[in-house]
């Protein structure tokens, strides 16, 4: 037990975790018998103020404590104290059983894989909050949770399936296969990569513990306006801090990202023979870095006012309200793009192999992405139309907002013109490949209606709101993210998943999908506000509709836990390459020799060939021994002559 | 690419006559398909009534960017459905690539620019509705109304002689300009009143404020758009549109009960 306890893992990670209460108990009794407040009230234990801010610093000094308990900073604080360092002293690299997942790994392979589970053990726990708001929602009036705890439901709902699902998950994915489609043994920083697993489920167990809290979940939505975020029960600040730590995992995920494709490209990997899902991580990376330290910023403000009364939302004490909402948008705008972009990059793999076609126009493919970072940045008072914010800025955000819908046209048209005349593979993730395409366009459409002022003063906050986000997060992000998880999972498991499974899985999602979430554009249009507990009798009929097909759509995600759950156990064993792409991580085993390569690759050739006689992406010879060099680009002018 | 020269040439020509006989088929299936959509989309009863005179180009408006994105999905569906259907691997195609398209530079051109014409030409109309339902002096009468929200509740005060009324309820006479002064006593809420169009948010320590012509007499919800707590969705009260004489005669009864209050 002595051993446990001291070497890292979780059980030195609980004591810790117990430690740093006692010691924010300690601090805060400290502080409040200098500055002589009460602290100790005769019935119960702790004042109420005292038990809070207990809480709140409990709530900053745990994860820290566990995060060094579970053995994340073990490498650093030998190397720092002048001891031996052991090169793999978190585990030996690689996962041998599945508890190696429950251990710091610094593999990419085994942290991308963390991730994933993780995020989706949160999605689904997201879903059913998602399932509790829709039964609330069946019909007018109070049905089984009162208004507090129903504005805890759909709260908790959003920041679980933004912060903990959508970010993180294509963070795993591209974790365990970028490294390999680059042609690198590993991430750049793979210590770094581990702690910014571990903050992650830190973050997530946060917001969910958050409805134990006294008075509640925290209620505010995910955007948790001040100064109403500042003027709820405690359970508030389990989003405020929780979402600290989710951030952090995203901006040093995000570094490392960068720094590998910068970095650690195999050679002959020029950024212009880089498959496009590793530029579609480049640039969300780059948001990423750039954006996330303004929600840290918004949420340390409110922890501010919040704990220390600093009083930055109170007009009278020189505050600003609208302050809180420009900052929040800053990061939140081009988050959404952190959630579609890498997306963009799994759909451009998937329709490629899958239509054994090149992707079209590959390069304005990679300089939209570019051009989506850049407009990222200037449209985020779009979300502000209605909020008393000065209306001038109101018309350059309404332009930039519907120029971003060029890049993204782009996009969509070279996709629609890399089906074009291929031979199209109709199985599970090119069914959500295509699913994606679909549904993309129509929140594409509903976003370029939103930028138009005039409908948006009278359609924002309302249903048409929750339609629009519905179709571009659920039916735009969620649809990639499945055909990722299928088009990889031969390679992350070494199994194949049940193709008819999957195609049921497509079906229902894609069916149900609609039923739940068309009719929120036509009962936000007639005027039915977002997030009510209760509403209108003239909207009863459509809402219990959404209901039902909403219950339909979440049974149908159990068919996808069950094909994955059985085929990982006792699916046929996959080959290295099941879908003949010509990308390097099909190269090799499913799944990967532990340092991915065992022989380094050379890239001679772009990484969409398909059609191409003997093209080739990557040779495991070194390169004196390849054919000459070809940029990715070279024959498509030849070819295009072939074509006319 | 390695073909002859003249069989490359004749496999083009078959592969362009194939092309265009395709493209021929599907400019039918989408115009048949555009025209049902934005039919269908026209059909539908999107909004609530019309009791502004804001409502009116804001309804058209809407009309028009159906009229306009109905054709754009149609287009990105046609084409890829035509492709499930005419592309389709088909038995014994299993190993069989795709010819290697790698892209077409007036395409992209063309790509680029429609859309970006499309949507400048949007923003433009947008900003000619948004100045058209901004602009001042569009009724014959003007009153000023302070509307004031808190948790949960909203709270209507009218302008005159000794005083402001504070009053539960909102009245306003057809037929005038109605200038809302929007305030809030806690923390953010919206005042939304969807026949009317508008809404704005009532923030803390600012007033907001938005115009309406009322055109039409009725009772029409008011709502709050804004989360605001617990009681959100109840903060939900009504607005009365009545002719001139009605409303002079409840300003008038208001103010004498308030009078009788005070004493």
């Amino acid at each position: 037990m002595a051993a446990k306890l001291r070497g890292p893992g979780f059980y030195r990670a609980g004591l810790f975790t117990l430690g740093a209460v006692v010691f924010s108990a300690a601090l805060i009794i400290a502080v409040r018998a200098a500055y002589g407040y009460d602290t100790f009230a005769g019935g119960s234990l702790f004042t109420v103020e005292a038990q809070n801010a207990i809480l709140i610093v409990s709530l900053i000094s745990a994860p820290l404590f566990f995060l060094a308990g579970i053995g994340a900073f073990d490498y650093w604080f030998y190397w720092a104290s002048g001891r031996p360092t052991r090169p793999e002293d978190h585990s030996s690299h690689g996962a041998h059983s599945w508890r190696d997942y429950f251990r710091v790994n610094t593999d990419h392979k085994v942290i991308g894989i963390q991730y994933v589970v993780t995020s989706f053990f949160f999605m689904l726990v997201g879903g059913l909050l998602a399932m509790m708001v829709r039964a609330e929602l069946a019909a007018p009036g109070q049905q089984f949770v009162d208004a507090n705890a129903y504005n805890g439901l759909f709260s908790v709902h959003a920041s679980l399936m933004i912060f903990l699902f959508i970010i993180p998950v294509f963070a795993g994915l591209a974790n365990y296969v970028l490294p390999l489609m680059i042609g690198a043994p590993d991430m750049a920083f793979p210590r770094l990569n581990a702690l910014s697993f571990w903050m992650l489920p830190l973050g997530g167990a946060m917001m969910t513990a958050s409805f134990f809290a006294p008075g509640g979940s925290f209620a505010t939505g995910w955007t948790a306006y001040a100064p109403l975020s500042t003027d709820v029960p405690i359970g508030q600040l389990f989003f405020t801090i929780g979402v600290q730590f989710a951030g952090a995992s995203s901006i040093a995920t995000a570094l490392n990202f960068l720094v590998t494709i910068i970095t650690m490209r195999a050679p002959g990997m020029s950024f212009w023979r880089m498959p496009l899902l590793v530029w579609a991580n480049f640039s969300t990376s780059l948001l990423v870095v750039i954006a996330t330290p303004f929600i840290a910023a918004s949420q340390f403000f409110v922890l501010l006012d919040y704990a220390l009364g600093f009083n930055f939302f109170t007009q009278e004490r020189a505050g600003d309200v609208l302050m809180y909402q420009h900052v929040f948008w800053f990061y939140s705008h081009p988050a959404v793009y952190i959630m579609m972009l890498p997306g963009f990059g799994i759909i451009s793999e998937v329709l490629s192999v899958k239509s054994r076609k090149p992707i079209f126009g590959y390069r304005m493919m990679a300089f939209s992405l570019l051009a989506i970072v850049l407009l990222g940045f200037t449209v985020w008072a779009h979300h502000m139309f209605v909020s008393g914010m000065q209306s001038w800025i109101r018309i350059p955000m309404m332009v930039t907002t519907a120029i971003i819908a060029v890049p993204t046209g782009i996009k969509i048209f070279s996709w629609l013109a890399t089906l074009w005349r291929g031979v199209l593979h109709m199985d599970t993730p090119m069914l959500w490949a295509l699913g994606f395409l679909t549904m993309f366009t129509l929140g594409g459409i509903s976003g370029v209606v939103l930028a138009m002022i005039p409908v948006t003063i009278h359609v924002s906050d309302t249903y048409f709101i929750v339609a629009h986000i519905h179709y571009v997060l659920f039916g735009g992000s969620l649809f990639t993210i499945f055909a990722g998880v299928y088009y990889w999972f031969p390679k992350m498991t070494g199994r194949m998943f049940d193709e008819r499974l999957g195609k049921a899985h497509f079906w229902l999602t894609f069916v149900f999908f609609n039923l739940t979430f068309a009719p929120m554009h036509v009962i936000g249009v007639q005027g039915m506000p977002r997030r009510v507990a209760d509403y209108a009798e003239q909207f009863a009929s459509w809402n219990l509709m959404i209901s039902l097909s909403s219950f339909v759509l979440g049974l149908s995600t159990l068919i996808f836990v069950y094909n994955m759950v059985a085929s990982w156990r006792s699916g046929p064993r996959a080959p290295a390459n099941p879908w003949r792409a010509l990308t390097l991580e099909w190269q090799v085993s499913s799944p990967p020799p532990i340092f991915n390569f065992d022989r380094v690759p050379t890239v001679v050739g772009g990484p969409y060939e398909y059609g191409v006689p003997g093209a080739q992406h990557g040779i495991f010879k070194p390169a004196e021994e390849a054919r000459p060099k070809q940029p990715a680009g070279a024959t498509a002018a030849g070819e295009r002559e072939e074509e006319r | 690419m390695g073909l002859p020269e003249e069989d490359t040439a004749e496999a083009g020509q078959a592969t362009s006559r194939e092309s265009r006989a395709q493209l021929r088929q599907m400019l039918v299936i989408g115009v048949v398909a555009s025209v049902l959509g934005i039919a269908l989309g026209l059909v539908i009863d999107w909004f609530p009534v019309q009791a502004s005179g804001e409502a009116k180009p804001i309804d058209t408006m809407w009309d028009v960017l159906i009229i306009a994105s109905v054709p754009v999905f149609v287009l990105t569906q046609t084409i890829v459905l035509y492709s499930v259907w005419k592309f389709r691997m088909k038995p014994g195609e299993e190993l069989k690539d795709g010819p290697p398209i790698h892209g077409n530079t007036q395409l992209e051109v063309v790509w680029t620019a429609i859309p970006a014409i499309l949507l400048v030409g949007l923003c433009t109309y947008a900003y000619i509705v948004l100045t058209g339902i901004e602009k001042a002096d569009a009724s014959p009468e003007q009153m000023n109304v302070r509307v004031v929200g808190e948790q949960f509740t909203w709270t209507f005060f009218y302008p005159g002689e000794g005083g402001e009324l504070a009053s539960p309820e909102l009245y306003l006479p057809i037929d005038t300009q109605v200038t809302f002064a929007v305030q809030s006593k806690d923390v953010i809420h919206d005042f939304f009143v969807p026949a009317f169009r508008e809404k704005v948010d009532a923030v803390p320590g600012i007033t907001t404020n938005y115009d309406v012509n009322t055109r039409r007499v009725g009772d029409y919800p008011v709502v709050c758009a804004e989360l605001c707590g617990l009681g959100h969705s109840t903060m939900r009260q009504t607005a009365h549109v009545v002719p001139r004489p009605q409303f002079d005669q409840w300003l008038a009864d208001q103010r004498a009960r308030a009078a009788e209050a005070a004493e």
